[in-house]
């Protein structure tokens, strides 16, 4: 019991527990994660851009 | 057989260990991503929709203008996504598509149809909410006839398969159009057309010089199933009645005497190619890689040109023609 406690109270599980990724994944993790915040970015700035254009009636748009 | 059940049994399924399913971690770069939006198609794409924005009769805002084309060609890029997903096993086997992220291994195909499904309902939501529903539905109708009507029910069913399909390369200049101006009329279907008639010609002049590269993957190109000789009438006939369609811009007034003379140039000189494609006979294939050489150039002459005079350009330079 103490056994399963210390584990679940300890933030490093051994390595061969979960996925350990190569240099190469981390790296590619990495960019995919950089391209994914510059896109949200990039919606953030068009959609406040949209919004001023646009005005209060920017969800009023006809058929 | 649903649409993700088959793309699954045609791509077998990830290793999985002792009643885990335990996926290897991608090794999949931006750029592979990028690859998977087609971005050499959706260039072309987003020409032509730029076209049918610019030459609309209706004035839109530029931020709202660029909106559209990035939802257009974000759209687009979706239904490359999903058109590699799907397309997977049979581009393994054709040299000119054997080098693409999802039969490299680089994508895993799941990865693929989360992004193109993704990408799809973005720029679709994005284009409805923020400029118009109409171009929106165009759009969204667009994806599903590229990626289902074309990719999975003609590509591999019939010779037709790029006569019908290229219906959906041929949507984004109405949408561009839509996008402007909230309908449609009879000039989109103009550019339309012009497009629709274009794609049989350009891909046939391809399929004749790739011949066994289509064979070799099963697709049942019109060269594989009819043979060489009605491929080449066929482009000849395609060709025939292109023509006169790209002149009916000028013929119906909705462009000037450039555009006019710069389709009936062209044309002609499509129409040269076209011939010398009929009198082709295999080995020989010079002829065919010129007219799909000249086939680019032709669609992006055309619609340059009627850029420049009834677009930006022409409201710029003041060289309003109706």
């Amino acid at each position: 019991m103490s056994q399963v406690l210390d584990f679940a109270m300890d933030d490093k599980r051994p390595d061969e527990d979960g996925v350990v990724l190569s240099e190469a994944q981390k790296r590619a993790r990495r960019s995919r994660s950089i391209a994914i915040a510059v896109a949200l970015a990039a919606l953030v700035i068009l959609f406040y851009a949209i919004t001023l254009v646009k005005g209060p009636g920017v969800l009023n748009r006809p058929l | 057989m649903s649409l993700v059940s088959e793309g699954a049994d045609l791509r077998g399924s990830v290793p999985a260990g002792p009643g885990i399913a335990c996926a290897e971690p991608s090794l999949a770069s931006v750029g592979d991503y990028l690859a998977l939006m087609k971005p050499r198609v959706m260039s072309l794409v987003v020409f032509t929709a730029l076209t049918g924005l610019a030459v609309a009769p209706a004035h839109i805002h530029p931020v709202i203008g660029f909106t559209a084309l990035l939802c257009i060609a974000v759209g687009a890029g979706a239904a490359g996504a999903l058109n590699m997903w799907y397309d997977a096993d049979i581009d393994a086997r054709m040299v000119r598509t054997a080098r693409r992220p999802v039969p490299m291994g680089r994508v895993q195909p799941g990865e693929a149809l989360a992004f193109g499904l993704t990408l799809a309902g973005f720029a679709v939501a994005t284009l409805g909410l923020m400029v118009s529903w109409v171009a929106a539905a165009l759009l969204a109708f667009t994806i599903f006839f590229y990626a289902v009507v074309y990719t999975v029910w003609l590509k591999r069913a019939t010779p037709q398969n790029i006569v019908i399909g290229g219906a959906a390369g041929a949507f984004p200049p109405m949408i561009g159009w839509a996008a402007a101006t909230g309908s449609l009329s009879l000039e989109p279907v103009l550019l339309f057309l012009i497009i629709f008639f274009w794609t049989p010609p350009h891909f046939w002049a391809l399929a004749l010089y790739r011949t066994d590269d289509y064979a070799r993957a099963g697709v049942p190109m019109l060269p594989v199933v009819a043979g060489d000789a009605a491929t080449r009438r066929q482009v000849l006939l395609y060709t025939a009645i292109m023509v006169p369609l790209g002149l009916s811009p000028w013929t119906f007034g909705f462009a000037g005497l450039l555009y006019g003379a710069t389709a009936a140039l062209a044309g002609a000189v499509m129409l040269v190619l076209a011939w010398q494609v009929y009198n082709e006979r295999r080995p020989a294939d010079r002829a065919s890689r010129n007219l799909f050489a000249f086939s680019i150039l032709y669609l992006f002459l055309l619609f340059a040109v009627l850029l420049v005079e009834r677009g930006w350009g022409g409201s710029l330079l003041g060289w309003a023609v109706t």
